[in-house]
């Protein structure tokens, strides 16, 4: 551990502000790529579903 | 040698059965990379003697960068061989890499700004290295954008391997930016060569982040390509199967 303290880890030696907004954005974006193919895939076959269900009833 | 692989690999339904396992893989190895490198970084790598701990931000800066660069080289190879092969999946996966090489792209390109403030004083500045990444941020855009403007899919993916290929000169641009030019930016990490120029404590964190932003970097493409095929081939008959089991899944 290369940290005295747990408010000695958040402060990073006065570049706190720095490493934290760069590594929260970082993993923003991350989540923000993992996220949106899921909810497309999801949408899609919602809309598939749909489009089935109409062409079914016809 | 045997090239049936290389055949397989054209078809999509090949493709879709086989890669429901790899993309398993990749998305367990990356979770876990990522959160062993992170968590190494940012608590248990000593401080850099100069920097202090404003270096930290190299363990998602690095990663990024080298991957916006790899993600572009794929990019052009699969464009080489849709041009060459007219192989199907080549475009999608093209296309699909895209908005991920753009998105790490602007991750390298914010964490250096945030890391530049600190230990250059300045947010910005326009050295060879940071500016030959801003034209890659715009090549990737060019590729996204001319993906959507043409309608015909066939020319669309003819043009943007043709823009794939022509745009890759950047890359060796990039690489040798600090070498090549008096810059701010600092020399390489890692070479194929000379060893690290770092303790092993600082650039064994480093290296689980590398491979586990290759190892989410293969997830999210698989994740995108198969949507895609799904789409694509939507008329064919395995695609009609497959849907009409996700759909029941859905129910």
């Amino acid at each position: 551990m290369s940290f005295a303290s747990f408010s000695e880890f958040l402060a990073m030696g006065s570049h706190g502000p720095y490493v934290w907004s760069a590594y929260g954005i970082s993993f923003l974006v991350v989540l923000l790529n993992v996220a949106l193919p899921l909810l497309a895939r999801r949408r899609y076959l919602q809309e598939e579903a749909r489009r089935l269900r109409r062409e079914g009833a016809q | 040698m045997n090239w049936t692989w290389f055949h397989k690999l054209g078809s999509p339904k090949w493709f879709y059965e086989i890669s429901s396992l790899w993309l398993r893989g990749l998305s367990v190895a990356a979770i876990l990379l990522i959160l062993v490198g992170t968590v190494w970084g940012l608590a248990f790598a000593p401080p850099d003697y100069q920097q202090g701990n404003s270096f930290r931000i190299i363990y998602i800066h690095v990663p990024a960068a080298f991957l916006a660069q790899s993600c572009y080289l794929m990019m052009a190879v699969a464009g080489l061989v849709g041009l060459v092969w007219k192989m199907k999946l080549a475009d999608v996966a093209l296309q699909q890499a895209a908005p991920i090489g753009a998105w790490m792209t602007f991750i390298a390109l914010l964490t250096g700004a945030v890391w530049g403030k600190p230990t250059w004083g300045a947010w910005w500045v326009w050295d060879a290295r940071l500016t030959s990444m801003l034209i890659l941020l715009f090549l990737y855009f060019g590729v996204i954008a001319l993906g959507q403007a043409i309608t015909n899919r066939d020319s669309a993916a003819k043009a943007c391997a043709v823009l794939a290929l022509v745009g890759a000169v950047n890359i060796p641009i990039i690489k040798y930016s600090v070498d090549w030019w008096n810059t701010l930016h600092q020399p390489a990490t890692f070479t194929v060569t000379g060893k690290a120029s770092m303790a092993p404590e600082m650039w064994l964190p480093l290296l689980l982040m590398v491979l586990g932003f290759y190892c989410f970097f293969g997830a999210v493409l698989l994740l995108r390509m198969r949507l895609e095929v799904l789409r694509r081939e939507a008329r064919t008959s395995w695609v009609k199967a497959e849907m009409s089991r996700l759909l029941e899944k859905v129910r």
